[in-house]
């Protein structure tokens, strides 16, 4: 508001004319409006950045490695597999259901490029969209089980678990391990892809300046037609906090080796999956059949076609992540997407802040809960303690997060917030 | 304003027509070869007791659930509505009695819902301006759009499912029960909006129990009763109570039951006259056109006896036994599965 001097004459913008309305102009207004989101339940990623500081300085200060670039730069690395397959979780979280297989399909995925790729000799893009297409299949064949027959997500999904966990052991055969070529583009997207410093700089001047143009934009737009605008000078203050952040991390991680291509490629999911979340009629669809699956259906939204398209990412998102993760192994095992890698993509999401309800959530969480998750286990690798605490700890912030999850609900009710 | 429009509609072809309508739920026949029409410029009070069928009626327009059999023709032309896509094209928006709206949301978000500008890159400042438009046409009390449909209280939030039904420029909105949870004031703001829709030259069914919100403001009132017109009256020609007689069935029913308690005398000579035909009244005086072919009066009495299974599940319990001693048994050997 203080760069527009016209401000004083022009009449009060339209979505503040209620009386009834508390005044939030301008900077201090908009700080207010935060802390009272914050009060009435709608924490947004704030739990997550603290609980990100906190578990960071607890694993600093018991080794001074932790928080080095080297261990920055290999713990993004480690968290852009799960993370994409987070982020597929996140879609069906979304709407209220669940998908407890990805990590058999993760695992069939890595199978079937193995085996395509060393075992029949094709081209490796082929091998990756066979992959790929196997994961929509099956994301297909859960919407349309799902749609057509009613069954809980829950339950074709843990059928999944099993099924595909066979499949992916028939498709192995009897060898069980297919190793990659180091020279294969897989692996070396998975071990050696790092962004040229340069680059890196003018990806995250990129990121800033499509963040500032977007917010003035948008804030002109507004005012150009009536409505109140942000306040000029929160622009200005989020835009110099983001470019910060990035800048800073990304000098940091290039100490080393750099910003990994696979987490580039990760965030770059993040963010399409962002926006269509938030600025396309498609993710308008999804949060509204998550909210209330009724009301989204007589408004006309065709709501089987949702399930479909979420079902069909998720394991599609699934399947790329089984990629990566056979990347950076540089192998396809038996063990791929075995163990811990269904729980700790489903706790990444929710750790993220996407609610287990349905109907709130952000593609971020998949990111922000992915990099707790991974801290955890980096950290825990890094004092040397076995993975038998590497469980107990997650699973505990896990159990923290669904009660941070049901409380800030319940707040949200009793402070009339959705 | 109601003369005016009811004589208005008299020559004009309806916007909405239904003929010999029927759905049931199993074994339950919750509609039976439905009449209806609705013109343009006119308001349709649609009345009955609970289980009367309203409710079916309203979700067939609205394609939540298709109809078994009969016709629709909407604007000249015989439609089939399987999904609420069908309806909202066709021009019919439908404000529903549980609301419908998506608490996760905002305001304009849930004005929008199936609809927004720009479907790969939402216009939400256009969509904001709009809404806002909207919501001060309805002189609607909103005091932001951007807050979540969930902090709302039960009147804004009808307003909001009102507006929404308006968003898509409809020919025919169906109100279920558009007073039911409001408050006195917004009870007048709304019944206001039925008439400004009208005037705006649309076609409105509104189902309503309250009496007085169906006087206020309805041209014509369509009665049914356990799944079945009851014949359909123009709002001048009728009383309260030939309204009351019309949805129970009978002059003799709960409501003069109750009446009549306070004098003895006054409930023998009830029972007496209305002994014969409960809804000879009615019928008589003000049936419209397309209800005069059926038989009412006959299945007013015999209702509750023969049909107290399909529709009348949630009737009054009062309702059978008072027509116990009456012509209505003459109807079980007709129905032939009450012992």
């Amino acid at each position: 508001m203080t760069t527009n001097p016209t401000t004083p004459v022009v009449p009060l913008a339209t979505d503040l004319q209620d009386e009834r309305l508390i005044r939030t102009e301008g900077f201090k207004g908009a700080i207010k409006v935060g802390v009272n989101r914050v009060r009435g339940g709608d924490l947004g990623v704030l739990p997550i950045i603290v609980g990100l500081l906190v578990i960071w300085t607890i694993f600093q200060a018991l080794n001074p490695f932790f928080l080095s670039s080297a261990n920055l730069v290999n713990l993004l690395l480690e968290s852009a597999a799960v993370g994409v397959i987070a982020l597929g979780i996140v879609c069906v979280l979304l709407v209220g259901e669940i998908d407890l297989s990805v990590g058999s399909v993760s695992g069939l995925s890595a199978a079937i490029v193995g085996v395509s790729f060393i075992k029949l000799g094709w081209p490796i893009g082929l091998a990756v969209l066979t992959a790929l297409a196997a994961g929509a299949l099956i994301g297909l064949v859960y919407s349309l089980v799902y749609t057509k027959f009613g069954v809980p997500s829950f339950v074709i999904t843990l059928a999944g678990l099993l099924g595909f966990l066979g499949v992916q052991l028939f498709v192995l055969g009897v060898e069980g391990t297919i190793n990659l070529p180091f020279d294969s583009f897989l692996v070396w997207f998975g071990q050696q892809a790092f962004v040229p410093a340069w680059l890196s700089y003018v990806l995250a001047a990129l990121g800033v300046a499509g963040f500032f143009l977007s917010q003035l934009t948008l804030s002109r737009q507004r005012v150009k037609n009536g409505l109140s605008g942000r306040p000029m000078r929160l622009v200005v203050i989020q835009t110099v906090v983001l470019a910060v952040i990035l800048f800073f991390a990304v000098w940091y991680l290039n100490q080393t080796r750099g910003v990994g291509w696979m987490f580039v490629f990760f965030a770059a999911l993040v963010l399409v999956m962002h926006y269509a979340f938030t600025r396309t009629q498609w993710g308008r669809s999804v949060y509204a059949v998550g909210g209330n699956r009724e009301a989204a259906r007589r408004a006309g939204i065709s709501v089987n076609r949702i399930y479909v398209s979420i079902f069909v990412l998720c394991s599609t998102f699934a399947a790329i992540g089984g990629m990566l993760a056979a990347g950076r192994l540089a192998a396809s095992a038996q063990s791929s997407g075995t163990g811990d890698v269904n729980l700790n993509a489903i706790a990444a999401a929710v750790i993220g802040g996407t609610s287990l309800f349905g109907g709130r959530g952000s593609a971020f969480s998949a990111l922000l809960g992915i990099l707790v998750i991974q801290s955890i286990s980096s950290g825990l690798t890094l004092l040397n303690l076995e993975s038998s605490f590497r469980y107990m700890i997650t699973g505990l912030v896990l159990l923290l997060a669904v009660i941070l999850d049901a409380v800030s609900r319940k707040s949200r009710t009793s402070h009339g917030r959705a | 304003m109601s003369t005016v429009s009811a004589e208005r509609t008299e020559t004009a072809a309806p916007v909405l027509s239904m003929r010999g309508v029927s759905k049931h739920f199993g074994a339950v026949a919750a509609l039976t070869d439905i009449a209806l029409d609705v013109h343009a410029g006119e308001v349709v009070a649609l009345v009955g007791d609970n289980g009367a069928g309203k409710s079916t009626l309203v979700k067939i327009l609205a394609g939540v659930h298709p109809q078994d059999a009969g016709t629709v023709n909407f604007d000249g032309k015989d439609v089939t509505i399987h999904t609420p896509v069908d309806s909202i094209q066709l021009g019919i928006a439908t404000v529903f009695q549980d609301l419908a709206l998506c608490d996760n949301l905002t305001v304009v978000d849930n004005l929008f819902l199936g609809r927004e500008l720009g479907p790969w890159r939402l216009n939400e400042v256009e969509m904001e301006v709009q809404s806002w438009k909207l919501l001060r046409q309805l002189s609607a009390k909103i005091p932001s759009v951007r807050i979540a449909v969930a902090s709302l209280s039960g009147g804004q939030r009808q307003t909001v499912a009102i507006a929404r039904s308006l968003l898509g420029s409809p020919k025919l909105i169906i109100l279920d029960e558009p007073t039911a949870a409001l408050g006195v004031a917004q009870t007048a703001e709304v019944l206001n909006l039925v008439e400004r829709l009208r005037e705006n030259g649309l076609a409105v069914i509104m189902i309503s129990h309250n009496m007085q919100d169906v006087q206020a403001v309805a041209d014509r009132v369509a009665v049914l009763r356990l799944g079945k017109n009851n014949g359909t009256f123009r709002m001048k020609d009728v009383s309260t109570d030939d309204l009351i007689a019309a949805i129970t069935g009978a002059t003799d029913n709960v409501v003069t039951q109750r009446a009549a308690q306070s004098g003895a005398a006054a409930a023998a000579s009830t029972a007496g006259t209305a002994g014969p035909d409960g809804t000879a009244g009615p019928d008589g005086t003000t049936r419209a056109s397309e209800g005069a072919a059926e038989p009412g009066a006959a299945d007013g009495p015999a209702g509750p006896a023969g049909m107290g299974g399909p529709g009348g599940g949630s009737m009054p319990p009062g309702q059978p036994d008072g027509n116990a001693d009456q012509p209505g048994s003459g109807a079980v050997p007709e129905e032939g599965n009450v012992p």
